[in-house]
């Protein structure tokens, strides 16, 4: 601080300190006695205004320990300065899917990641990539909620019928199919026929896909691995490599099999972050940075979703701090909404109707976590899928606002 | 003036500044072994300086006053309302939440005008008195009354005022831009100091009398200017007001950018770069969306929820919002209580046995994961429809049932091992284990494992009561 500026203060501290008394006097004398106070005149301006001399407060507000002010007539102007900042660090750029001169066949493909500022602070900098969407589908019938099965229940025993509709129909930038079928607790179905599910959805659809696994670290692997091969160039993203099979020993199967068939893997953990850097160390000796999306698991709202929603801002943060282990960009399993019993229970009359308070529910946990840094969601409803969209494309550009379509709120007859 | 030198934030503040400031007696008065504990407490925000009463006799004011001054937060606390529903808003130290628990849930308001008539105002206002979700064992309210001037007059608003007042005792806002409405509203609840909604570039002179003469909070409305925002905070402040709330505008559709960006950067300037014109709390008024001229009445209130959900994570103090459908109020009351929760809180619990009622050896035998949300929500319904019974609580890392199953968190072999080491043999004569729903696929291998029979439980723990009086005790295998 400056010299002169620290003057400035002190001088303001004096007065602070004497404005009580000051007023106490005015209060009881009508003028000013300075006892054993000796000190320049130039030094002390007293701030009082004339008004508050001859008619002291009074009433219900005790007296103010401030000095009394002039009161301004006309607006004192100020600046504003949007407060920018520097980031050493930046988020690594993925891609999914790729075009046949990319060595695959999808018609087109999606970079995410690349963000240099914190979530949508477009005063920094708008995102180098928009966020996208995945839709899930599934290899076997599952139980889905009354709210999302009335719009896929013609297509659920097909999943090649499935993946056109996620993306004809309901806009799906990407489609996931999880091949829940090789679970050895429900079908145990085969690599090779889960294989043939995904070589069927690449051909039904041209965009990138994500393929899901049943959560079984060894059968995982098999599958992954016989996946790989088959969508050989096709830049899909495998969900997912995790700890578990780091610790079974079969991370190395289907990590080698992603870097020898050009594919992306997503590593999941279960909201730790020194887990999800310890995933990225083991994946690093067998796959390129820049094929690793980070799940950090996505609980759904009113269970958990504060504990993903700072996970993520952290994850962000780290990234941009400069941390190469948390660089990636991160997915969220937005579909998870749908665990809380909010989305789908009938709570009662005031809580109707469920077809409405469902979709919300996943549009609410998605959008949160789009604000905590996510760049890519599975998603299911296709009213949250549509308002996800919508929502990414209204954030991305400052300067739309009319302050004339909301001046008079307060008299709008509703 | 106008930027304050950039005082410690409430991460670098150490127990030892604090207990510097505390009186050091070790007296135990505020119920600590010694002021070192309170200390640590204080710095948590785990409790009040105020709970330390010595420090708040004459001879410790500059103790206290320093203390208030170091533990200050970035955005000013400012109290609505009169008695014991006053509400506090603002109070924030930081941008993240990891940082420090935020402080203050967001209040949400909702409107009524001065056109409803007497019948319309009371149904109005019992719906949102009446709004109540019991959540993991709490009761999640709604919390302010906004009051509408859309007649623009004094008389009608006057009577309005007038009658909601009596018929509610929670905080109000009283909305209208013309002073002569606004006193007209003020003469009606002087006591009960309501926030004037708002001082604009037009009024704010008037407004500013107004809001000394009832000592009340004064909202600046400066939509979409952040300059005009700065300097009305300032003239504001030079007029003598001092507890202003900041709406930069709720800007919806291709505005949305803008709302978001605008509450963004104001809470940074308050809270990295000591900006005092922008250390207010932020009014978001979702209720805004109502101005778009949509038709569809469910559209409407979508985006409403979906604004007040992004304004609760993005630095909104406070909201004013219009829909008080169960559906689309839910989420926003979730939201809030979950953000406003402590990050440092685990998010498991301890495993092991847990006992409900008064159980015997008959008593059922039921079992979850230590994931905190999941256990809390089982708990209460346990509690809520009064069962005996037992909870096996086992440790899955703090993970939900269907993840870890997933995950193989929940295996038939930690569920075996669960049983051994929390001696349920010794509890119960009977042997078998009731699993939930999600982990079904479990039932065939845990009771190779166990060697207990495995019933399947419902997929939700609201079902659980009702599975019990229809399986329980179960027929077959009975002696």
């Amino acid at each position: 601080m400056s010299g002169e500026k620290e003057k400035e203060n002190k001088k303001d501290d004096i007065i602070l300190k004497l404005g009580p008394r000051l007023l106490e006097f005015l209060a009881n004398l009508q003028q000013v006695e300075l006892e054993d106070f000796e000190m320049e005149v130039e030094e002390l301006e007293i701030r009082i205004a004339p008004t508050a001399i001859a008619a002291p407060p009074k009433g219900t507000a005790p007296p103010v320990a401030v000095p009394a002010k002039v009161k301004p007539t006309r607006i004192l102007e100020e600046d504003f300065v949007p407060p920018i900042e520097e980031y050493p660090g930046k988020v690594r750029e993925v891609v999914l899917g790729a075009t046949k001169s990319e060595g695959g066949s999808r018609g087109k493909t999606f970079t995410i990641g690349g963000a240099d500022t914190p979530s949508f602070y477009i005063f920094e900098k708008p995102p180098v990539h928009p966020p996208v969407v995945s839709i899930d589908t599934f290899d076997i019938k599952v139980p889905l909620p009354k709210a999302i099965r009335m719009h896929v229940q013609e297509v659920m025993e097909d999943p090649a019928e499935w993946a056109k509709m996620a993306v004809n129909k309901f806009g799906a930038d990407i489609v996931t199919i999880h091949l829940l079928s090789t679970d050895p607790l429900i079908k145990d179905a085969s690599p090779s026929e889960a294989a043939k599910t995904v070589e069927e959805v690449l051909q039904a659809v041209d965009v990138p896909i994500i393929v899901g696994s049943c959560g079984d670290p060894r059968k995982d692997a098999k599958v992954f691995e016989k996946v790989a091969e088959v969508a050989h160039g096709e830049r899909v993203m495998l969900s997912s490599l995790t700890l578990e099979m780091a610790e079974a020993g079969t991370l190395a199967g289907p990590a080698k099999a992603a870097k020898e068939h050009g594919h992306v893997v997503l590593a999941f953990t279960a909201m730790e972050l020194n887990n999800a850097k310890e995933l990225n160390r083991r994946l690093y000796e067998y796959l390129p940075p820049e094929s690793i999306v980070m799940d950090l698991t996505t609980a759904a709202l009113g269970y958990g979703l504060e504990y993903s929603f700072t996970i993520h801002e952290r994850a962000r943060l780290a990234a941009l701090a400069g941390d190469p282990e948390l660089q990636h960009p991160v997915l969220s399993g937005s579909t998870n909404a749908w665990a809380a019993r909010e989305a789908w229970m009938k709570l009662g009359p005031e809580f109707e109707p469920r077809e409405l308070r469902g979709p919300l529910w996943e549009t609410i946990t998605a959008i949160s976590l789009l604000l905590a840094g996510v760049d890519i969601f599975m998603m299911m409803h296709p009213a949250a899928v549509k308002t996800m969209k919508e929502i990414v494309n209204n954030l991305m550009n400052m300067g739309k606002a009319k302050p004339e379509k909301i001046a008079d709120w307060v008299t709008v007859k509703i | 003036m106008t930027e304050r030198e950039l005082k410690k934030s409430i991460k670098e503040i150490s127990p030892i500044d604090v207990y510097k400031l505390l009186p050091r007696t070790n007296c135990g008065e505020c119920g600590f072994p010694n002021c070192m504990a309170f200390a640590t407490k204080l710095v948590n925000g785990e409790v009040a300086i105020e709970d330390c009463k010595p420090l708040l006799k004459e001879e410790n004011k500059q103790a206290y006053s320093k203390l208030k001054e170091l533990l200050a937060p970035a955005v000013k606390t400012v109290t609505i309302g009169a008695g014991e529903r006053l509400v506090k808003v603002g109070g924030k130290y930081v941008m993240y939440r990891h940082e420090f628990t935020y402080h203050n849930p967001t209040p949400i308001a909702v409107d009524v005008t001065d056109e409803m008539d007497d019948k319309e105002l009371e149904e109005r206002i019992k719906k949102i008195e009446g709004f109540s979700y019991n959540y993991i064992g709490r009761t999640l309210k709604l919390d302010m009354v906004a009051v509408r001037s859309v007649s623009n007059d004094p008389d009608a608003f006057k009577l309005t005022v007038e009658k909601v007042a009596k018929m509610t005792d929670m905080p109000l806002i009283l909305c209208s831009f013309n002073p002569s409405v606004m006193e007209a509203g003020l003469v009606q609840v002087k006591d009960r100091r309501p926030l004037i909604y708002a001082a604009t570039k037009d009024n704010w002179k008037e407004m500013a009398e107004l809001a000394l003469m009832y000592n009340c909070p004064l909202a600046i409305f400066a939509p979409g200017d952040l300059k005009l925002l700065r300097s009305l905070s300032r003239t504001l402040l030079e007029y003598g007001v001092e507890d202003l709330l900041l709406d930069p505008g709720t800007f919806y559709d291709e505005g949305l950018s803008d709302t978001i960006n605008n509450f963004t950067m104001i809470r940074r300037c308050a809270c990295k770069k000591g900006d005092e014109l922008l250390s207010f709390p932020l009014i978001g008024t979702p209720i805004t969306v109502w101005t778009s001229g949509e038709i569809s009445k469910e559209i409407i209130q979508w985006k409403e929820a979906i604004l007040a959900s992004m304004l609760i994570s993005r630095y909104a103090d406070l909201l004013i919002v219009h829909s008080i459908d169960g559906w689309v109020i839910l989420p926003q009351v979730i939201w809030r209580f979950n953000i406003y929760t402590d990050p440092r809180k685990p998010v498991s619990v301890e495993p092991g046995l847990k006992v409900f009622g008064k159980p015997d050896e008959n008593s059922p035998v039921l079992l979850t994961t230590n994931y905190a949300l999941t256990y809390f929500t089982v708990e209460s319904d346990i509690k809520s429809a009064n069962l005996d019974c037992y909870l096996l609580v086992v440790d899955t890392g703090g993970i939900s049932v269907e993840s870890s199953v997933a995950g193989r968190y929940l295996t038939a072999d930690t569920i075996a091992d669960a049983v051994k080491e929390y001696k349920l043999e010794e509890k119960v004569k009977h042997r078998y284990l009731i699993l939930p729903g999600l982990a079904a696929r479990l039932s065939g291998e845990a009771e190779d494992t166990t060697g207990w029979r495995i019933l399947v439980g419902p997929k939700d723990s609201s079902g659980i009561a009702k599975f019990l009086s229809e399986k329980w005790p179960p027929k077959e295998g009975e002696e």
